[in-house]
């Protein structure tokens, strides 16, 4: 039938509004309305009403059972309409989480007229106040908003698709601002970042040219001289015209750089909310929408990517070796995340990535400072000393890794992650000092980065140049680029410097080696311990790689410790990506990996411990028994980016986990009710 | 009695009821909602609010029998029955609500508990007009009539 509606738009509900007749006047006949009110009079009434719309009604008294209608059948419904007082549940907190969790248009009512209720009903984003009693011409037009909503989507999509930073910019603030302002809550942060992701996604698309343009790959230098402008101007007026004038790359455009600015700036806002109760780094970084990101850099996926991305795991292994973590994962567990919040969370994080890579760069070059501006470079410098310092002795990192962690967790997601990056990149390239696992800022570092880098979508571009850009690990490169997510790479910070350099370097020997999953390492479990103390996804393989060299003469630890350690780290981050229901699978694969080894419960412990905990309990918290990390692996569902870190690496064989992981967690972990 | 009778008496009493502010256009609303396939859609509304109100009524005795008045509580009760009261039209129920409610707001127990007598009054007067209403409804359908509409009360 034809609604006389762009057809587009109304895909997903659309299908339910079918006219009585087939008439093209009885628009907006069908339309699936559902109704709360704890008033039975009141409720009759409008049902009435709505039924005499020709619309689909269905009503109910308490917001959790309307919660859980919409959430058994997510597409089952166009518009809500609910009262404002209602004893089980506010409805303002039920309008925060439909529109977080379904995005559906919520219409306010309420027998109150008062302005300051009305204003409640705007800012909490309600898209129209009904004062009681509700005539019938109120309702007749409710139609309206959700044509309007759906308009806005396909309006954004289009936009997104056809390249238009500006507009995807724009695009991109409104869902940021709405939903920042929303109660804080985890829910709230997923809803508005699944916007952004959605729009980070469509850009990236657009970026890696998966549909139209050629890709532009964000090599390290390119991403560096990118942010050199980004400074230059000044984050505020940074603008991408600008930007490229000053960049003065030939062949770049206007778009690339905008929807790269975009990245950026998300990138940016995560590590300000991130970082500010740590450090007191910039803390302008990791913004609180972050949060999902910021678990994310716990372990497991930063590992391994930390350790792809020294180039120390060819990619081929670490895909390899995700592969088998996540085909673990994936056939245990039966994660129902919606594809497209994994998407979402990846092109999250990609941009992130991107930073990361450029910032590695920098460190590469030798340069010692922050690569990302509004990184505080204090990080930097004592992450440096801190690498340094640690790289002394490995014990002495751990414990300094430790130390650092437990203090810092939030600093390892922060910021801090670009000038460890590119002290992990020096370090792969020249020194093998330890200089990266031993401060505790190198994890911090590489984690911020790797969350970022988690949420973006593996489609993420950016990541690989960064890895492409270090010359050493060459194998870092190709792994970012066989994935096509390129996402993976990125998250694989090296979290935990001491524990890493251990697990770096056995897990870098292993990498070479081509090490599978399979492969029984001893699980080291210092590095886990560090690793889940950081949760610097990002740059851990870096640290990795510049510990294992240290390390390699040091230890002498066969790559197993590195191997099984990558492994288990897959298997958490894929874990935490794909949400709870995965988690349990997933882990049970990566101790089944680890199994044979010794520490594995040790291992296992310290990885669900670090999943679990959000990065403040990332102190080297050991689980007693194995038992609990399914549980504690389930509440870490915020650590998607790892998971879609990891699972970006996978993408060539893994393909389906991606999807199942992706947005698991975001999904999951956001739901707050 | 014949049915143009009955619809008579009926529509004369609506005005009067309209008029006197016991009902509003929004009872006519309700009306208007009946229809073939709900006939008796305005019987289940107010029975429903009846009931309803029943409730209220007597939460609304509780809270202001307590030794410590939580005008909050009260407050909520009231606002709840304000928004049923003007659904169905109860106009002059809905009126003393919003002085109910301003009262509460002063945190005023006594006012409260004067005004909470003034509700049940009100509601009582509307609940016996509303029964004498529909009984009238319901012998004009029996006699085979159609319900008449005050259309200047919409």
């Amino acid at each position: 039938m034809d609604l006389g509606v762009k057809p587009v738009s109304f895909t997903s509900s659309s299908a339910s509004w079918k006219s009585a007749d087939g008439v093209p006047d009885q628009f907006p006949a069908g339309l699936r309305v559902l109704v709360v009110d704890d008033d039975p009079t009141c409720l009759r009434i409008l049902e009435k009403m709505l039924k005499n719309c020709l619309y689909e009604v269905t009503t109910c008294n308490r917001a959790e059972v309307a919660l859980k209608f919409l959430r058994d059948n997510k597409n089952g419904y166009d518009i809500v309409i609910s009262d404002v007082h209602m004893p089980d549940m506010d409805g303002f907190k039920l309008l925060e989480h439909v529109g977080l969790e379904m995005d559906l248009p919520v219409i306010m009512m309420s027998a109150d007229d008062s302005k300051n209720v009305v204003m409640k009903g705007v800012t909490h984003g309600a898209c129209d106040y009904l004062i009681k009693p509700v005539r019938m011409e109120a309702l007749k037009n409710i139609w309206q908003h959700v044509v309007r909503k759906k308009k806005h989507e396909w309006k954004e999509k289009d936009f997104e698709q056809s390249g238009s930073v500006d507009e995807v910019e724009r695009q991109h603030k409104p869902p940021e601002d709405v939903d920042y302002s929303s109660s804080a809550n985890e829910g709230n942060w997923k809803n508005s970042k699944k916007r952004k992701d959605e729009e980070d996604e469509a850009e990236e698309r657009d970026d890696s040219s998966t549909l139209k343009k050629p890709r532009v790959v964000w090599s390290v230098e390119l991403h560096q001289q990118f942010v050199t402008a980004v400074n230059q101007l000044g984050i505020d007026k940074a603008v991408p015209k600008k930007i490229l004038e000053l960049m003065n790359v030939p062949g770049l455009t206007r778009e690339n750089v905008a929807s790269h600015l975009q990245k950026y700036r998300l990138y940016l806002r995560r590590l300000s909310g991130v970082s500010q109760h740590q450090n007191g780094l910039g803390s302008s970084f990791m913004g609180p929408p972050d949060a999902p990101f910021g678990p994310m850099s716990s372990l497991s996926g930063v590992d391994l990517q930390a350790l792809a991305a020294s180039g120390q795991l060819p990619p081929q292994s670490l895909a390899t070796i995700q592969a088998a973590a996540l085909g673990r994962a994936a056939t245990k567990s039966a994660i129902p995340v919606p594809l497209i919040d994994q998407r979402n969370i990846f092109s999250f994080e990609n941009p992130k990535l991107r930073f990361l890579d450029g910032q590695q760069q920098q460190n590469n070059n030798s340069k010692q400072v922050s690569l990302l501006h509004g990184i505080p470079t204090n990080m930097d410098s004592k992450q440096l000393a801190t690498l340094h310092q640690s790289a002394q002795s490995f014990g002495s990192m751990n414990m300094h890794v430790h130390s650092q962690a437990s203090q810092s967790n939030s600093l390892l997601t922060q910021m801090v992650q670009p000038p460890s990056r590119a002290q992990i990149l020096n370090e792969i390239n020249g020194s093998h000092a330890l200089n990266l696992p031993s401060s505790a800022g190198q994890p911090v570092l590489s984690q911020a980065v790797p969350n970022a880098v988690l949420g973006q979508n593996g489609i993420e571009n950016v990541r690989r140049p960064a890895f492409t850009s270090v010359s050493q690990p060459s194998t870092v490169v190709d792994f970012s680029r066989s994935q096509s997510t390129e996402f993976p790479e990125n998250s694989f910070s090296l979290v935990s410097n001491s524990g890493i350099s251990n697990l770096t370097s056995k897990l870098q020997d292993e990498v070479n080696s081509e090490m599978k999953a399979s492969r029984g390492f001893v699980p080291n479990y210092d590095v886990f311990n560090d690793i889940n103390q950081n949760r610097t996804q990002d740059w851990r393989l870096q640290d990795v790689r510049s510990t294992f060299e240290a390390q390699q003469h040091s230890n002498g630890r066969g790559s197993l410790d590195v191997s099984s350690s990558v492994l288990i780290q897959q298997q958490f981050s894929s874990n935490q990506k794909s949400g709870q229901n995965r988690i349990p699978p997933v882990r049970k694969a990566a101790f089944s990996v680890a199994d044979g080894l010794g520490n594995t419960s040790n291992i296992g412990q310290q990885l669900s411990s670090s999943l679990v905990d959000n990065p403040s309990r990332i102190k080297a918290e050991r689980l007693p028994d194995m038992g609990f990390q399914n549980g504690l692996f389930s509440e870490h569902f915020g650590q998607e980016d790892l998971m879609t870190a990891i699972l970006k690496q996978q993408q060539g064989g893994m393909e389906p986990i991606e999807n199942e992981f992706g947005f698991d967690g975001y999904h999951l972990d956001n739901l707050p009710v | 009695m014949e049915v143009d009778q009955l619809q008579r008496s009926f529509l004369e009493y609506s005005r009067l009821l309209f008029h006197e502010g016991f009902l509003d256009g929004q009872f006519s609303q309700l009306q208007l909602l009946q229809d073939e396939s709900n006939p008796d859609f305005v019987l289940e509304v107010v029975s429903l609010f009846f009931e309803d109100s029943e409730r209220l009524l007597n939460d609304l005795t509780i809270a202001l029998d307590q030794q410590n008045v939580d005008f909050k509580k009260l407050d909520a009760h009231v606002h709840q029955f304000k928004g049923s009261s003007s659904s169905i039209g109860a106009q002059r129920v809905k009126n003393v609500c919003i002085a109910f409610r301003n009262l509460c707001d002063e945190q005023n127990a006594e006012g409260c508990l004067r005004c909470l007598q003034q509700v049940k009054q009100e509601y009582l007067l509307v609940k016996t007009k509303l029964e004498a209403l529909l009984r009238l409804e319901q012998q004009i359908v029996a006699a085979g009539g159609a319900i008449p509409m005050l259309n200047e009360f919409c």
